[in-house]
């Protein structure tokens, strides 16, 4: 045995290490970890922000245009002599639809290159990967995708919809003015569809609407036949579709095939936008409905500007979309809120919050302080030949944002833990009191 | 740092070849315990220990596949086991005693923990999941296919399909596993908070200190009558067989070793990483445990870990400057090695002392 002795020599050694390594202990569960809250740098002519998107992998198809959006706006404040004085610098980087890879570029952003905001992220599984990262870190996100609600972190500000702001109003619509009495569920297996149809199923049995059916197809599953099927024998009035991606071509193309219409069965899809639209083929989703908050036809000299912008900067070609409007809206609000603080200090901006509107692309939007979700409108649009989506319904007015539905009795039960009625925040993801950055919330 | 019992030449290089393993993990050691804390920041010492733990799987290959034979594309199944065992007992802990953990308040309507969840509480019986799980299910799986003789491409897919099964299973159960989501958020590991830059650190050691010790271990298993067995196992089956020995023995037990070492990374990961989730024992990151261990050398335990911690560091580098390209260059190499260089980076040592061998005799004889 030639490395005997030497094995025998490299054991100690580690025992040693290990030893060692043992006796520095830091801070228990429940004590206030030592500096761990990150700095963010100020110093320079520029402030840094970091945009943190899928460039690669399977999200890249969206997330690469909302990482086009930020970069506009940030453009444009600069142009217009940027946020304090300040020029805003953005360090963009890949997520690469990969969860743990959010976490590790997210923890570089503000780590390393001390950023003050960061933009970005889309699925919930990347969102909830860095959520702790953010608050353990005590720093700020920027969330520009609508999502399933029941969230509601002092680290993370939601510019998309919460479920009371796109489909509550698309159920409200099927009812309402489609007359549905029965629905199929159709949706990706992931956590938003899931949650969405636990939200809609509890909606349904207060307003005596039937569930025909409920399937999942996995992320990214062109097999719909067997489901195509079961939604044509089902006799429902209407579809609700969560599906994302590339199975909405595979389930359209089986949808028609069995006979479907728009007008025998009208599919109501939330996750479908100019964007998908484009890569699905317009010919095959015509006459179908969506709910969104903004859509590239949406009227007012801000969204004119806006999509001229938009094109004059990437293509003539290029759609602007919900997520894409969301995500340039946030740059701009995180400058308000910036310039109403006069701080970049994550404390100050989130105090400044409350109230702060903007004219957006969608219309006038406002941040509720205490969820830091925003006001919104609700809109359903219907998809015409061209590829863009005509408006059909609005809510009239931005609805305020209710990420714990705590406003409708039906929903109660939905989600055991919910905000206290007396107005304190009820983190939806927080250990009790063992994160110090959000200490501060107690009443 | 390769394995060179194998080289008999009496010269001056065998001397000094018969210190170089244990300087070779001396070295390790050094650079893993003293370097690396020094020089990284809290940052890039994360990251390195997320390395480690796909090295920790990386060694597991390399006596399943590179001694074993085996083709084992679906580590991820143990790896899952063993990281949602401890991601289960860490959400349970940061709840308290008596709570649901924060996402099945979100996703269940659930009034009380599910009966799987509650031994999880428990810390000794979670640190013993790790184990048992992986290394249980290893068996038994082993067991009922090693006996049937299915071996080669059949038994690599149906590895694969566990992997693939159990993450879609994961994925379905959403209100009792988080589904693609995972478990996230977690506050404290065995009591120390996880927020402390000081015990993330510890997290790390112990990580470096687990995969050099189950280096050592599985080393020295290659080097026992085991070891020979198993390689022997691995080129001719029906002739160890004849010679009275049981094949399906001596696979399993490779088998279940490396599903348990794939555990105790997967159980490593959740507090060093901050996440478990489907998307991290599919059907990819099973393949992409195999390719480090691949282009590194799985033969050899220090070939296959080295190989392992590159892949994962080149992929966060490369990534960062050419996103879209890094997937085509980690193909192109797999292919490249397995084309060019079955043994990995590991044999060019070999490559290059058996050709300086040949100089010398051919200078010598003339």
């Amino acid at each position: 045995m030639p490395g005997a002795r030497g094995t025998r020599l490299a054991a100690i050694v580690l025992a040693f290490a290990t030893a060692l390594t043992l006796t520095a202990c830091g801070a228990r569960t429940g004590e206030e970890a030592g500096g761990s809250a990150a700095e963010v740098d100020t110093s320079g002519d520029t402030i840094k922000v970091g945009l943190l998107n899928s460039l690669s992998g399977t999200m890249a198809i969206s997330e690469v245009t909302v990482r086009d959006a930020l970069l506009l706006a940030i453009d444009e404040i600069n142009a217009a002599g940027g946020v304090l004085g300040k020029q805003i610098e953005p360090i963009s980087e890949d997520g690469a639809s990969d969860w743990p890879t959010f976490a590790e570029k997210s923890e570089k952003l503000i780590r390393q290159d001390q950023v003050a905001a960061v933009f970005g992220c889309w699925t919930s599984a990347s969102r909830k990967a860095v959520l702790p990262v953010f608050e353990r870190a005590g720093s700020l996100l920027f969330y520009p995708v609508q999502y399933e609600g029941m969230e509601q972190s002092p680290n993370i500000f939601y510019t998309g919809a919460t479920t009371n702001q796109q489909i509550i109003p698309a159920l409200d619509y099927l009812r309402e003015e489609e007359g549905v009495e029965s629905l199929y569920l159709v949706g990706s297996d992931y956590v938003f569809p899931r949650t969405a149809n636990r939200i809609i199923t509890a909606y349904a049995e207060e307003h005596g609407i039937e569930i025909a059916g409920e399937d999942y197809a996995p992320l990214g599953s062109t097999e719909f036949a067997t489901i195509a099927n079961k939604v044509e024998s089902s006799g429902a009035d209407a579809v609700f579709n969560t599906l994302n991606g590339d199975s909405n071509v595979s389930f359209f193309r089986e949808y028609a095939a069995s006979g479907l219409t728009a007008e025998s069965m009208p599919v109501m899809s939330v996750s479908i936008a100019e964007e998908e639209v484009r890569s699905i083929g317009a010919e095959t989703l015509e006459g179908q409905l969506t709910s969104w908050n903004y859509y590239q036809t949406t009227e007012g000299a801000t969204n004119e500007d806006f999509v001229a912008a938009y094109q004059a900067r990437y293509g003539e070609d290029r759609p602007t979309s919900d997520p894409m409007e969301a995500a340039y809206t946030s740059v701009y609000l995180w400058a308000a809120m910036v310039e109403e603080a006069g701080s970049f200090e994550v404390e100050d901006v989130r105090a400044a919050a409350d109230g702060i509107t903007f004219e957006a692309p969608e219309g006038t939007v406002t941040v509720d302080g205490e969820t830091q979700h925003i006001h919104k409108t609700a809109r359903i649009g219907r998809i015409s030949a061209d590829g863009l989506i005509d408006e059909v319904w609005n809510s009239g007015e931005p609805v305020a944002p209710d990420p714990f539905l705590t406003n409708y009795p039906w929903a109660e039960g939905l989600s055991a833990e919910q905000p206290d009625g007396d107005g304190t925040e009820g983190h939806a993801t927080d250990g009790e009191g063992t994160d110090g950055s959000s200490g501060e919330d107690a009443p | 740092m390769t394995d060179s019992s194998t080289s008999k030449s009496p010269t001056a290089p065998a001397r000094w070849a018969r210190w170089r393993t244990p300087l070779g993990y001396a070295l390790g050691a050094l650079v893993l315990f003293g370097l690396a804390p020094l020089v990284l920041s809290d940052f890039r010492l994360g990251q390195l220990a997320r390395y480690l733990c796909v090295a920790i799987v990386a060694v597991g290959i390399s006596l399943a596949w590179g001694r074993g034979g085996m083709l084992v594309l679906g580590q991820g199944l143990f790896f899952g086991l063993g990281g949602y065992a401890m991601a289960m007992h860490m959400k349970l802990a940061d709840a308290g005693a008596g709570q649901l953990p924060d996402f099945m308040l979100l996703y269940g309507s659930t009034d009380e923990l599910p009966w799987w969840w509650q031994p999880f509480s428990s810390p000794v019986v979670a640190l013993a999941a790790v184990l048992v799980l992986p290394m249980g299910l290893a068996a038994l799986i082993g067991w009922s296919v090693f006996r049937r003789r299915v071996r080669g491409a059949y038994f690599a897919i149906l590895s694969q399909a566990l992997a693939a099964a159990f993450a879609i299973l994961l994925i379905g159960q959403q209100a009792t596993t988080g589904g693609t989501n995972g478990l996230t958020n977690f506050q404290g590991f065995f009591g120390f908070s996880l927020h402390d830059p000081v015990n993330r650190r510890t997290v790390y050691f112990l990580i470096a200190a687990t995969l050099l010790l189950l280096m050592l271990a599985t080393r020295q298993l290659f080097h026992s009558r085991y070891g020979e067995l198993l390689v022997a196992v691995r080129d001719s089956e029906e002739r160890v067989r004849f010679l009275g020995y049981d094949p399906a023995l001596v696979k399993l037990v490779a088998y279940v070793l490396s599903a348990g070492m794939a555990g105790v990374a997967g159980a490593l990961f959740v507090p060093a990483v901050g996440i478990i989730s489907p998307a991290l024992i599919g059907i990819v990151p099973s393949i992409q445990f195999v390719i480090g261990a691949a282009i590194g050398g799985r033969a050899s335990v220090a070939g296959a870990a080295l190989g392992a911690v590159a892949v994962a560091w080149a992929q966060t580098t490369l990534s960062e400057e050419f996103p879209s390209a890094w997937t085509y260059f980690q193909g192109g190499l797999f292919v490249v090695v397995v084309a060019f260089l079955p043994g990995g980076l590991a044999s060019l040592w070999h490559l290059a002392a058996a050709r300086r061998r040949q100089r010398t005799e051919v200078v010598t004889a003339a």
